[in-house]
Protein backbone atom coordinates (compact mmCIF):
# COMPACT_ATOMS: atom_id res chain seq x y z
CA UNK A 1 0.00 0.00 0.00
CA UNK A 2 2.81 2.38 0.91
CA UNK A 3 4.43 1.94 -2.44
CA UNK A 4 1.18 2.85 -4.21
CA UNK A 5 0.63 5.92 -2.06
CA UNK A 6 4.20 7.00 -2.68
CA UNK A 7 4.11 6.57 -6.41
CA UNK A 8 0.93 8.62 -6.64
CA UNK A 9 2.35 11.35 -4.40
CA UNK A 10 5.59 11.33 -6.31
CA UNK A 11 3.83 12.48 -9.46
CA UNK A 12 1.36 14.78 -7.72
CA UNK A 13 2.04 15.81 -4.15
CA UNK A 14 -1.03 18.05 -4.18
CA UNK A 15 -3.42 15.21 -4.86
CA UNK A 16 -6.62 15.39 -2.83
CA UNK A 17 -6.67 13.03 0.12
CA UNK A 18 -10.19 11.93 -0.83
CA UNK A 19 -9.12 11.17 -4.41
CA UNK A 20 -6.10 9.27 -3.21
CA UNK A 21 -8.25 7.17 -0.89
CA UNK A 22 -10.82 6.49 -3.63
CA UNK A 23 -8.16 5.48 -6.13
CA UNK A 24 -6.58 3.01 -3.74
CA UNK A 25 -9.83 1.66 -2.33
CA UNK A 26 -8.95 2.85 1.19
CA UNK A 27 -10.55 5.25 3.64
CA UNK A 28 -9.28 8.79 3.97
CA UNK A 29 -8.27 8.11 7.55
CA UNK A 30 -6.16 5.11 6.52
CA UNK A 31 -4.34 7.09 3.87
CA UNK A 32 -3.82 10.11 6.13
CA UNK A 33 -2.49 7.90 8.86
CA UNK A 34 -0.07 6.13 6.55
CA UNK A 35 1.20 9.41 5.13
CA UNK A 36 1.72 10.82 8.62
CA UNK A 37 3.70 7.72 9.56
CA UNK A 38 5.87 7.97 6.47
CA UNK A 39 6.55 11.61 7.20
CA UNK A 40 7.61 10.68 10.70
CA UNK A 41 9.83 7.87 9.44
CA UNK A 42 11.48 10.28 7.04
CA UNK A 43 10.29 8.27 4.04
CA UNK A 44 8.39 11.30 2.81
CA UNK A 45 10.96 14.05 3.23
CA UNK A 46 9.10 16.98 1.70
CA UNK A 47 6.62 18.19 -0.90
CA UNK A 48 8.35 20.15 -3.59
CA UNK A 49 7.16 21.93 -6.67
CA UNK A 50 8.53 21.05 -10.07
CA UNK A 51 9.46 24.35 -11.69
CA UNK A 52 10.76 24.90 -15.16
CA UNK A 53 12.86 27.97 -14.43
CA UNK A 54 13.72 28.29 -18.10
CA UNK A 55 10.16 29.46 -18.67
CA UNK A 56 10.44 32.26 -16.11
CA UNK A 57 12.26 35.55 -16.40
CA UNK A 58 14.61 34.76 -13.54
CA UNK A 59 18.10 33.70 -14.54
CA UNK A 60 19.39 30.49 -13.06
CA UNK A 61 22.47 28.51 -13.80
CA UNK A 62 23.04 24.98 -12.71
CA UNK A 63 26.04 22.74 -12.87
CA UNK A 64 27.02 19.17 -12.17
CA UNK A 65 30.38 18.76 -10.47
CA UNK A 66 32.27 15.51 -10.38
CA UNK A 67 34.24 15.48 -7.17
CA UNK A 68 37.09 13.13 -6.23
CA UNK A 69 38.20 13.00 -2.62
CA UNK A 70 40.72 11.23 -0.41
CA UNK A 71 38.89 10.27 2.69
CA UNK A 72 41.18 10.84 5.68
CA UNK A 73 41.31 8.67 8.73
CA UNK A 74 38.17 9.21 10.75
CA UNK A 75 36.79 11.32 7.98
CA UNK A 76 34.89 8.90 5.70
CA UNK A 77 32.76 9.69 2.68
CA UNK A 78 29.77 10.57 4.83
CA UNK A 79 31.73 13.21 6.66
CA UNK A 80 33.09 14.62 3.40
CA UNK A 81 29.59 14.68 1.95
CA UNK A 82 28.33 16.54 4.97
CA UNK A 83 30.88 19.28 4.51
CA UNK A 84 29.67 19.68 0.95
CA UNK A 85 25.91 19.39 1.35
CA UNK A 86 25.75 21.98 4.11
CA UNK A 87 26.17 24.73 1.52
CA UNK A 88 22.83 26.25 0.52
CA UNK A 89 23.75 26.47 -3.15
CA UNK A 90 24.23 22.72 -3.32
CA UNK A 91 20.95 21.07 -4.31
CA UNK A 92 22.00 17.40 -4.44
CA UNK A 93 24.97 15.28 -3.41
CA UNK A 94 25.32 11.63 -4.42
CA UNK A 95 28.09 9.14 -3.64
CA UNK A 96 28.99 7.42 -6.89
CA UNK A 97 30.54 4.20 -8.06
CA UNK A 98 33.15 4.56 -10.80
CA UNK A 99 35.97 6.97 -11.51
CA UNK A 100 34.98 9.79 -9.17
CA UNK A 101 33.32 9.89 -5.77
CA UNK A 102 30.58 12.50 -5.53
CA UNK A 103 28.16 14.07 -7.94
CA UNK A 104 27.33 17.53 -6.67
CA UNK A 105 24.46 19.42 -8.25
CA UNK A 106 24.62 23.12 -7.68
CA UNK A 107 22.43 26.05 -8.56
CA UNK A 108 23.43 29.69 -8.72
CA UNK A 109 22.19 32.92 -10.16
CA UNK A 110 25.15 33.39 -12.47
CA UNK A 111 28.05 31.42 -13.81
CA UNK A 112 30.27 33.58 -11.64
CA UNK A 113 28.42 32.40 -8.52
CA UNK A 114 29.17 28.82 -9.38
CA UNK A 115 32.75 29.52 -10.39
CA UNK A 116 33.26 31.26 -7.06
CA UNK A 117 31.81 28.33 -5.14
CA UNK A 118 34.04 25.82 -6.91
CA UNK A 119 37.25 27.83 -6.72
CA UNK A 120 36.83 29.33 -3.27
CA UNK A 121 34.79 26.80 -1.32
CA UNK A 122 34.84 23.36 -2.83
CA UNK A 123 38.32 22.96 -4.35
CA UNK A 124 40.29 24.23 -1.34
CA UNK A 125 38.39 21.95 1.04
CA UNK A 126 40.60 19.41 2.81
CA UNK A 127 40.50 16.02 1.17
CA UNK A 128 39.20 17.22 -2.20
CA UNK A 129 41.47 15.98 -4.96
CA UNK A 130 39.75 17.04 -8.12
CA UNK A 131 36.62 18.87 -9.29
CA UNK A 132 35.27 18.72 -12.83
CA UNK A 133 32.50 21.25 -13.34
CA UNK A 134 29.91 20.78 -16.10
CA UNK A 135 27.42 23.54 -16.72
CA UNK A 136 23.89 22.56 -17.69
CA UNK A 137 22.94 24.03 -21.05
CA UNK A 138 19.34 22.85 -21.30
CA UNK A 139 17.04 20.71 -19.22
CA UNK A 140 14.88 18.28 -21.16
CA UNK A 141 13.55 16.10 -18.41
CA UNK A 142 13.73 16.38 -14.65
CA UNK A 143 12.37 14.07 -11.98
CA UNK A 144 10.49 12.01 -14.55
CA UNK A 145 8.82 15.03 -16.08
CA UNK A 146 9.52 16.10 -19.63
CA UNK A 147 10.08 19.87 -19.59
CA UNK A 148 10.16 20.59 -23.30
CA UNK A 149 7.08 20.30 -25.56
CA UNK A 150 3.77 19.72 -23.84
CA UNK A 151 1.55 17.11 -25.44
CA UNK A 152 -2.12 17.46 -26.18
CA UNK A 153 -4.66 14.65 -26.41
CA UNK A 154 -4.75 13.76 -30.09
CA UNK A 155 -7.34 11.05 -29.84
CA UNK A 156 -10.69 11.42 -31.55
CA UNK A 157 -13.30 12.65 -29.11
CA UNK A 158 -15.55 9.65 -29.52
CA UNK A 159 -14.58 6.21 -30.80
CA UNK A 160 -15.93 2.68 -30.48
CA UNK B 1 -27.20 5.11 -64.35
CA UNK B 2 -27.65 1.74 -62.73
CA UNK B 3 -27.75 1.34 -58.95
CA UNK B 4 -24.07 0.93 -58.09
CA UNK B 5 -24.52 -0.36 -54.57
CA UNK B 6 -24.88 -3.69 -52.91
CA UNK B 7 -28.20 -4.00 -51.07
CA UNK B 8 -26.78 -5.75 -48.05
CA UNK B 9 -24.23 -3.03 -47.47
CA UNK B 10 -26.80 -0.29 -47.87
CA UNK B 11 -29.03 -1.87 -45.30
CA UNK B 12 -26.34 -1.88 -42.64
CA UNK B 13 -26.84 0.98 -40.20
CA UNK B 14 -23.81 3.17 -39.61
CA UNK B 15 -22.46 2.83 -36.07
CA UNK B 16 -24.39 4.84 -33.47
CA UNK B 17 -21.06 6.17 -32.30
CA UNK B 18 -20.47 7.74 -35.67
CA UNK B 19 -23.60 9.87 -35.35
CA UNK B 20 -22.46 11.11 -31.99
CA UNK B 21 -18.98 11.78 -33.24
CA UNK B 22 -20.39 14.05 -35.92
CA UNK B 23 -22.20 16.20 -33.34
CA UNK B 24 -19.20 16.35 -31.00
CA UNK B 25 -16.73 17.38 -33.66
CA UNK B 26 -18.85 20.46 -34.41
CA UNK B 27 -18.50 21.72 -30.83
CA UNK B 28 -15.77 23.50 -28.90
CA UNK B 29 -14.64 23.05 -25.33
CA UNK B 30 -15.90 19.50 -25.09
CA UNK B 31 -14.60 17.28 -22.31
CA UNK B 32 -14.79 13.81 -23.69
CA UNK B 33 -15.23 10.56 -21.82
CA UNK B 34 -16.05 8.89 -25.07
CA UNK B 35 -12.94 7.25 -26.42
CA UNK B 36 -12.31 3.56 -26.76
CA UNK B 37 -8.54 3.68 -26.62
CA UNK B 38 -5.80 4.09 -24.00
CA UNK B 39 -4.59 7.54 -23.01
CA UNK B 40 -0.99 6.33 -22.72
CA UNK B 41 1.54 6.61 -25.49
CA UNK B 42 3.00 3.34 -26.69
CA UNK B 43 5.95 2.68 -24.33
CA UNK B 44 9.09 4.16 -25.82
CA UNK B 45 11.12 0.96 -26.04
CA UNK B 46 8.38 -0.48 -28.24
CA UNK B 47 8.19 2.61 -30.45
CA UNK B 48 11.97 2.57 -30.67
CA UNK B 49 11.95 -0.97 -32.06
CA UNK B 50 9.48 0.16 -34.71
CA UNK B 51 11.77 3.05 -35.64
CA UNK B 52 14.80 0.77 -35.64
CA UNK B 53 13.09 -1.65 -38.01
CA UNK B 54 12.54 1.24 -40.41
CA UNK B 55 16.16 2.33 -40.08
CA UNK B 56 17.25 -1.18 -40.92
CA UNK B 57 15.10 -0.99 -44.04
CA UNK B 58 12.65 -3.67 -42.99
CA UNK B 59 10.02 -2.22 -45.24
CA UNK B 60 8.91 -5.33 -47.12
CA UNK B 61 5.91 -7.64 -46.84
CA UNK B 62 6.11 -10.37 -44.27
CA UNK B 63 4.60 -13.80 -44.92
CA UNK B 64 0.80 -13.78 -44.93
CA UNK B 65 0.67 -15.22 -41.45
CA UNK B 66 3.13 -12.70 -40.09
CA UNK B 67 6.68 -12.88 -38.77
CA UNK B 68 7.58 -16.26 -37.36
CA UNK B 69 9.40 -14.62 -34.46
CA UNK B 70 6.31 -12.67 -33.50
CA UNK B 71 4.04 -15.71 -33.77
CA UNK B 72 6.44 -17.61 -31.54
CA UNK B 73 6.33 -14.79 -28.98
CA UNK B 74 2.54 -14.90 -29.10
CA UNK B 75 2.60 -18.65 -28.41
CA UNK B 76 4.91 -18.00 -25.45
CA UNK B 77 2.69 -15.20 -24.23
CA UNK B 78 -0.51 -17.27 -24.41
CA UNK B 79 1.22 -20.03 -22.50
CA UNK B 80 2.60 -17.61 -19.91
CA UNK B 81 -0.47 -15.43 -19.36
CA UNK B 82 -3.43 -17.58 -20.39
CA UNK B 83 -2.13 -21.11 -19.73
CA UNK B 84 -3.06 -22.41 -23.13
CA UNK B 85 -0.56 -23.93 -25.58
CA UNK B 86 -0.57 -23.18 -29.26
CA UNK B 87 1.91 -24.04 -31.99
CA UNK B 88 3.16 -21.68 -34.67
CA UNK B 89 0.66 -23.13 -37.14
CA UNK B 90 -2.22 -22.09 -34.84
CA UNK B 91 -1.40 -18.38 -34.77
CA UNK B 92 -1.49 -15.63 -37.34
CA UNK B 93 -1.18 -11.87 -37.32
CA UNK B 94 -4.00 -9.56 -38.39
CA UNK B 95 -4.63 -5.86 -38.84
CA UNK B 96 -6.04 -5.29 -35.37
CA UNK B 97 -8.37 -7.60 -33.51
CA UNK B 98 -11.20 -6.28 -35.69
CA UNK B 99 -9.82 -7.92 -38.83
CA UNK B 100 -9.60 -11.21 -37.00
CA UNK B 101 -13.26 -10.92 -35.95
CA UNK B 102 -14.34 -10.33 -39.53
CA UNK B 103 -12.20 -13.19 -40.87
CA UNK B 104 -13.35 -15.66 -38.24
CA UNK B 105 -17.00 -14.98 -39.03
CA UNK B 106 -16.44 -15.11 -42.78
CA UNK B 107 -14.42 -18.32 -42.55
CA UNK B 108 -17.11 -20.16 -40.60
CA UNK B 109 -20.51 -18.85 -41.57
CA UNK B 110 -22.64 -20.17 -44.43
CA UNK B 111 -25.78 -18.27 -45.46
CA UNK B 112 -28.44 -18.72 -42.82
CA UNK B 113 -26.11 -19.87 -40.04
CA UNK B 114 -26.86 -18.15 -36.79
CA UNK B 115 -24.28 -16.18 -34.86
CA UNK B 116 -25.14 -15.63 -31.22
CA UNK B 117 -24.10 -12.16 -30.09
CA UNK B 118 -24.38 -11.18 -26.44
CA UNK B 119 -25.22 -7.48 -26.22
CA UNK B 120 -24.35 -4.78 -25.31
CA UNK B 121 -21.14 -5.34 -27.21
CA UNK B 122 -18.58 -3.87 -29.56
CA UNK B 123 -20.11 -2.54 -32.74
CA UNK B 124 -18.61 -4.82 -35.39
CA UNK B 125 -19.96 -8.32 -34.68
CA UNK B 126 -23.40 -7.63 -36.06
CA UNK B 127 -22.48 -5.99 -39.39
CA UNK B 128 -19.71 -8.55 -39.98
CA UNK B 129 -22.28 -11.33 -39.51
CA UNK B 130 -24.70 -9.69 -41.92
CA UNK B 131 -21.97 -9.15 -44.51
CA UNK B 132 -21.18 -12.86 -44.27
CA UNK B 133 -24.87 -13.70 -44.87
CA UNK B 134 -25.15 -15.01 -41.35
CA UNK B 135 -28.09 -14.36 -39.08
CA UNK B 136 -27.28 -12.44 -35.91
CA UNK B 137 -29.12 -13.60 -32.81
CA UNK B 138 -28.81 -11.18 -29.91
CA UNK B 139 -28.77 -12.14 -26.27
CA UNK B 140 -29.64 -9.20 -24.05
CA UNK B 141 -27.27 -9.39 -21.12
CA UNK B 142 -28.65 -8.15 -17.84
CA UNK B 143 -27.35 -5.70 -15.30
CA UNK B 144 -28.55 -7.95 -12.47
CA UNK B 145 -26.10 -10.59 -13.76
CA UNK B 146 -23.33 -7.98 -13.94
CA UNK B 147 -23.70 -8.29 -17.72
CA UNK B 148 -22.22 -11.78 -17.73
CA UNK B 149 -23.52 -14.44 -20.09
CA UNK B 150 -25.33 -17.20 -18.20
CA UNK B 151 -25.89 -20.78 -19.33
CA UNK B 152 -29.67 -20.26 -19.27
CA UNK B 153 -29.48 -17.20 -21.50
CA UNK B 154 -27.27 -19.05 -23.96
CA UNK B 155 -29.48 -22.15 -23.96
CA UNK B 156 -32.55 -20.02 -24.68
CA UNK B 157 -30.92 -18.43 -27.74
CA UNK B 158 -29.92 -21.68 -29.40
CA UNK B 159 -31.76 -23.06 -32.45
CA UNK B 160 -30.79 -25.87 -34.84
CA UNK B 161 -29.10 -23.19 -36.98
CA UNK B 162 -26.87 -21.81 -34.23
CA UNK B 163 -23.23 -22.18 -35.17
CA UNK B 164 -21.03 -19.56 -33.59
CA UNK B 165 -21.07 -17.80 -30.23
CA UNK B 166 -19.27 -14.48 -29.94
CA UNK B 167 -17.77 -14.17 -26.48
CA UNK B 168 -16.62 -10.57 -25.90
CA UNK B 169 -15.10 -10.44 -22.42
CA UNK B 170 -13.74 -8.32 -20.76
CA UNK B 171 -16.51 -6.39 -22.39
CA UNK B 172 -16.69 -3.13 -24.24
CA UNK B 173 -18.95 -1.23 -23.27
CA UNK B 174 -19.95 -2.73 -19.92
CA UNK B 175 -16.56 -3.63 -18.43
CA UNK B 176 -18.01 -7.03 -17.45
CA UNK B 177 -15.75 -10.06 -17.15
CA UNK B 178 -16.39 -13.80 -17.09
CA UNK B 179 -14.77 -15.75 -14.28
CA UNK B 180 -13.65 -19.36 -14.63
CA UNK B 181 -16.93 -20.54 -13.03
CA UNK B 182 -18.99 -18.39 -15.42
CA UNK B 183 -17.11 -19.88 -18.38
CA UNK B 184 -17.46 -23.43 -17.09
CA UNK B 185 -21.22 -22.97 -16.89
CA UNK B 186 -21.55 -21.93 -20.53
CA UNK B 187 -18.95 -24.45 -21.70
CA UNK B 188 -21.32 -27.29 -21.02
CA UNK B 189 -24.00 -25.68 -23.25
CA UNK B 190 -21.48 -24.95 -26.00
CA UNK B 191 -20.29 -28.55 -26.10
CA UNK B 192 -23.78 -30.03 -25.97
CA UNK B 193 -24.91 -27.94 -28.94
CA UNK B 194 -21.66 -28.29 -30.85
CA UNK B 195 -21.09 -24.52 -31.12
CA UNK B 196 -17.91 -22.70 -32.04
CA UNK B 197 -16.67 -19.73 -30.06
CA UNK B 198 -15.11 -16.51 -31.29
CA UNK B 199 -13.58 -15.23 -28.10
CA UNK B 200 -12.67 -11.56 -28.41
CA UNK B 201 -10.19 -11.04 -25.59
CA UNK B 202 -8.69 -7.72 -26.68
CA UNK B 203 -9.09 -6.33 -23.13
CA UNK B 204 -7.72 -9.45 -21.41
CA UNK B 205 -4.80 -7.62 -19.81
CA UNK B 206 -7.15 -5.05 -18.31
CA UNK B 207 -8.72 -7.29 -15.70
CA UNK B 208 -8.83 -5.97 -12.15
CA UNK B 209 -9.94 -8.94 -10.10
CA UNK B 210 -7.44 -11.73 -10.45
CA UNK B 211 -6.26 -13.28 -13.67
CA UNK B 212 -8.09 -13.24 -16.96
CA UNK B 213 -9.32 -16.71 -17.93
CA UNK B 214 -9.70 -17.65 -21.59
CA UNK B 215 -12.38 -20.14 -22.50
CA UNK B 216 -9.80 -21.84 -24.75
CA UNK B 217 -8.03 -23.08 -21.63
CA UNK B 218 -11.04 -25.13 -20.49
CA UNK B 219 -11.14 -28.84 -21.44
CA UNK B 220 -12.20 -29.61 -25.03
CA UNK B 221 -12.59 -25.92 -25.84
CA UNK B 222 -9.39 -25.17 -27.74
CA UNK B 223 -10.65 -27.28 -30.65
CA UNK B 224 -13.70 -25.06 -31.06
CA UNK B 225 -12.41 -21.62 -30.09
CA UNK B 226 -10.98 -18.82 -32.17
CA UNK B 227 -9.11 -16.76 -29.63
CA UNK B 228 -8.68 -13.16 -30.73
CA UNK B 229 -6.40 -10.67 -29.07
CA UNK B 230 -4.10 -7.82 -30.04
CA UNK B 231 -1.78 -5.08 -28.97
CA UNK B 232 -4.06 -2.03 -28.99
CA UNK B 233 -5.35 -2.06 -25.44
CA UNK B 234 -2.67 -3.90 -23.48
CA UNK B 235 0.28 -2.00 -24.93
CA UNK B 236 -1.48 1.21 -25.94
CA UNK B 237 -0.82 0.49 -29.62
CA UNK B 238 -4.15 1.30 -31.28
CA UNK B 239 -2.67 3.18 -34.22
CA UNK B 240 -0.25 0.35 -35.06
CA UNK B 241 -3.22 -1.79 -36.11
CA UNK B 242 -2.03 -5.15 -34.93
CA UNK B 243 -3.92 -8.14 -33.62
CA UNK B 244 -3.89 -11.89 -33.89
CA UNK B 245 -5.99 -15.00 -33.89
CA UNK B 246 -5.16 -18.37 -32.35
CA UNK B 247 -7.31 -21.23 -33.58
CA UNK B 248 -7.41 -24.84 -34.75
CA UNK B 249 -5.32 -25.15 -37.92
CA UNK B 250 -8.16 -26.07 -40.28
CA UNK B 251 -10.09 -22.92 -39.32
CA UNK B 252 -7.05 -20.68 -39.23
CA UNK B 253 -5.94 -21.78 -42.71
CA UNK B 254 -9.22 -20.55 -44.17
CA UNK B 255 -8.92 -17.25 -42.31
CA UNK B 256 -5.39 -16.79 -43.65
CA UNK B 257 -6.71 -17.46 -47.14
CA UNK B 258 -9.12 -14.51 -46.96
CA UNK B 259 -6.45 -12.40 -45.27
CA UNK B 260 -3.90 -13.08 -48.03
CA UNK B 261 -6.24 -11.86 -50.73
CA UNK B 262 -7.72 -8.91 -48.86
CA UNK B 263 -4.80 -7.66 -46.78
CA UNK B 264 -1.64 -9.53 -47.76
CA UNK B 265 0.03 -9.08 -44.38
CA UNK B 266 -0.15 -6.92 -41.29
CA UNK B 267 2.14 -3.84 -41.21
CA UNK B 268 5.78 -4.96 -40.97
CA UNK B 269 6.92 -2.09 -38.72
CA UNK B 270 4.16 -2.86 -36.26
CA UNK B 271 5.11 -6.53 -36.20
CA UNK B 272 8.70 -5.73 -35.21
CA UNK B 273 7.50 -3.36 -32.51
CA UNK B 274 5.12 -6.02 -31.23
CA UNK B 275 7.96 -8.53 -30.74
CA UNK B 276 9.55 -6.06 -28.33
CA UNK B 277 6.19 -5.51 -26.62
CA UNK B 278 5.79 -9.21 -25.89
CA UNK B 279 9.40 -9.73 -24.86
CA UNK B 280 9.85 -6.75 -22.59
CA UNK B 281 6.44 -5.17 -22.08
CA UNK B 282 5.00 -7.01 -19.07
CA UNK B 283 6.00 -4.24 -16.70
CA UNK B 284 4.45 -1.54 -18.83
CA UNK B 285 1.22 -3.48 -18.93
CA UNK B 286 1.20 -3.91 -15.15
CA UNK B 287 1.81 -0.20 -14.65
CA UNK B 288 -0.97 0.85 -16.99
CA UNK B 289 -3.35 -1.71 -15.48
CA UNK B 290 -2.70 -0.31 -12.01
CA UNK B 291 -3.34 3.19 -13.25
CA UNK B 292 -6.65 2.22 -14.91
CA UNK B 293 -7.67 0.36 -11.79
CA UNK B 294 -7.08 3.46 -9.65
CA UNK B 295 -9.21 5.56 -11.93
CA UNK B 296 -11.88 2.85 -12.02
CA UNK B 297 -12.10 2.93 -8.23
CA UNK B 298 -12.17 6.70 -8.23
CA UNK B 299 -15.05 6.70 -10.70
CA UNK B 300 -17.05 4.14 -8.73
CA UNK B 301 -16.61 6.15 -5.53
CA UNK B 302 -17.59 9.39 -7.21
CA UNK B 303 -20.66 7.84 -8.85
CA UNK B 304 -21.81 6.61 -5.49
CA UNK B 305 -21.47 10.13 -4.08
CA UNK B 306 -23.34 11.55 -7.06
CA UNK B 307 -26.14 9.02 -6.67
CA UNK B 308 -25.58 7.31 -10.02
CA UNK B 309 -26.32 3.58 -10.04
CA UNK B 310 -23.55 1.53 -11.51
CA UNK B 311 -22.60 -2.11 -11.14
CA UNK B 312 -18.89 -2.49 -10.45
CA UNK B 313 -17.05 -3.58 -13.59
CA UNK B 314 -13.77 -5.47 -13.31
CA UNK B 315 -12.48 -5.26 -16.86
CA UNK B 316 -11.58 -3.01 -19.81
CA UNK B 317 -11.64 0.76 -19.14
CA UNK B 318 -15.32 1.49 -19.16
CA UNK B 319 -18.07 1.89 -16.65
CA UNK B 320 -21.69 1.44 -17.70
CA UNK B 321 -23.89 3.43 -15.32
CA UNK B 322 -27.65 3.04 -15.24
CA UNK B 323 -29.31 6.40 -15.87
CA UNK B 324 -32.88 5.19 -16.32
CA UNK B 325 -34.09 6.87 -13.13
CA UNK B 326 -33.67 10.29 -14.70
CA UNK B 327 -36.50 9.59 -17.10
CA UNK B 328 -34.50 10.28 -20.26
CA UNK B 329 -33.48 7.83 -22.94
CA UNK B 330 -29.75 7.14 -23.28
CA UNK B 331 -29.65 9.18 -26.42
CA UNK B 332 -31.50 12.14 -24.87
CA UNK B 333 -29.33 12.03 -21.78
CA UNK B 334 -26.08 11.92 -23.76
CA UNK B 335 -27.23 14.61 -26.19
CA UNK B 336 -28.34 16.99 -23.45
CA UNK B 337 -25.21 16.33 -21.40
CA UNK B 338 -23.21 17.26 -24.44
CA UNK B 339 -25.21 20.36 -25.34
CA UNK B 340 -25.72 21.70 -21.84
CA UNK B 341 -22.47 20.76 -20.14
CA UNK B 342 -20.14 19.93 -23.03
CA UNK B 343 -19.36 16.43 -21.80
CA UNK B 344 -19.25 13.65 -24.38
CA UNK B 345 -20.22 10.13 -23.37
CA UNK B 346 -21.59 7.37 -25.56
CA UNK B 347 -25.26 6.30 -25.21
CA UNK B 348 -25.58 2.63 -24.30
CA UNK B 349 -27.80 2.06 -27.32
CA UNK B 350 -24.77 2.45 -29.60
CA UNK B 351 -23.85 -1.07 -28.45
CA UNK B 352 -27.23 -2.71 -28.99
CA UNK B 353 -30.86 -1.99 -28.14
CA UNK B 354 -30.50 -3.44 -24.66
CA UNK B 355 -28.05 -0.64 -23.86
CA UNK B 356 -31.08 1.62 -23.41
CA UNK B 357 -30.98 3.27 -20.02
CA UNK B 358 -27.19 3.14 -19.81
CA UNK B 359 -24.16 5.21 -20.78
CA UNK B 360 -20.66 4.12 -21.64
CA UNK B 361 -18.09 6.19 -19.81
CA UNK B 362 -14.44 5.63 -20.56
CA UNK B 363 -11.82 6.18 -17.89
CA UNK B 364 -8.89 6.22 -20.25
CA UNK B 365 -8.33 9.82 -19.11
CA UNK B 366 -6.18 11.58 -16.57
CA UNK B 367 -7.56 12.02 -13.08
CA UNK B 368 -7.85 15.76 -13.70
CA UNK B 369 -9.88 15.29 -16.85
CA UNK B 370 -12.14 12.78 -15.12
CA UNK B 371 -12.72 15.12 -12.20
CA UNK B 372 -13.60 18.06 -14.39
CA UNK B 373 -15.99 16.03 -16.51
CA UNK B 374 -17.66 14.49 -13.45
CA UNK B 375 -18.16 17.92 -11.90
CA UNK B 376 -20.03 19.00 -14.99
CA UNK B 377 -21.99 15.78 -14.99
CA UNK B 378 -22.94 16.30 -11.37
CA UNK B 379 -24.27 19.76 -12.19
CA UNK B 380 -26.29 18.28 -15.05
CA UNK B 381 -27.81 15.60 -12.84
CA UNK B 382 -28.81 18.15 -10.21
CA UNK B 383 -30.54 20.10 -12.93
CA UNK B 384 -32.41 17.00 -14.08
CA UNK B 385 -33.51 16.31 -10.54
CA UNK B 386 -34.81 19.86 -10.18
CA UNK B 387 -36.73 19.55 -13.42
CA UNK B 388 -38.40 16.42 -12.15
CA UNK B 389 -39.28 17.89 -8.76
Amino acid sequence: MREKILSLLETNSRIDLADLAAMLGLTEAEVANEIALMEKENIICGYHTMINWDNTSSEKVSALIEVSVTPHRGLGFDKMAERIYQYDEVSSVYLMSGTFDFTVLIEGRTMKDIAYFVSDKLSPMDGIVRCATHFVLKKYKDHGTILVDTKSDERMLVSP
Amino acid sequence: MREPLNKKVQEIQPSGIRKFFDIVSEMDDVLSLGVGEPDFDTPWHIRDEGIYSLEKGRTFYTSNSGLKELRQEICNYLERRCHVSYNLENVFITVGGSEAIDLAIRAMIDPGDEVIIPQPCYVSYLPCTILADGVPVAIYLKEENQFRLTAEELEAAITPKSKVLILPFPNNPTGAIMSREDLEAIREVILRHDLFVISDEIYSELTYSGEHVTIASLPDMKERTILINGFSKAYAMTGWRLGYAAAPKHILDQMVKIHQFAIMCAPTTSQYAAIEALRNGDRDVAKMRESYDQRRRFLMTTFKEMGIDCFEPYGAFYVFPNISRFGLSSDEFATRLLQEERVAVVPGTAFGDCGEGFLRISYAYSLDALKKALERMDRFIKKLEQEKA
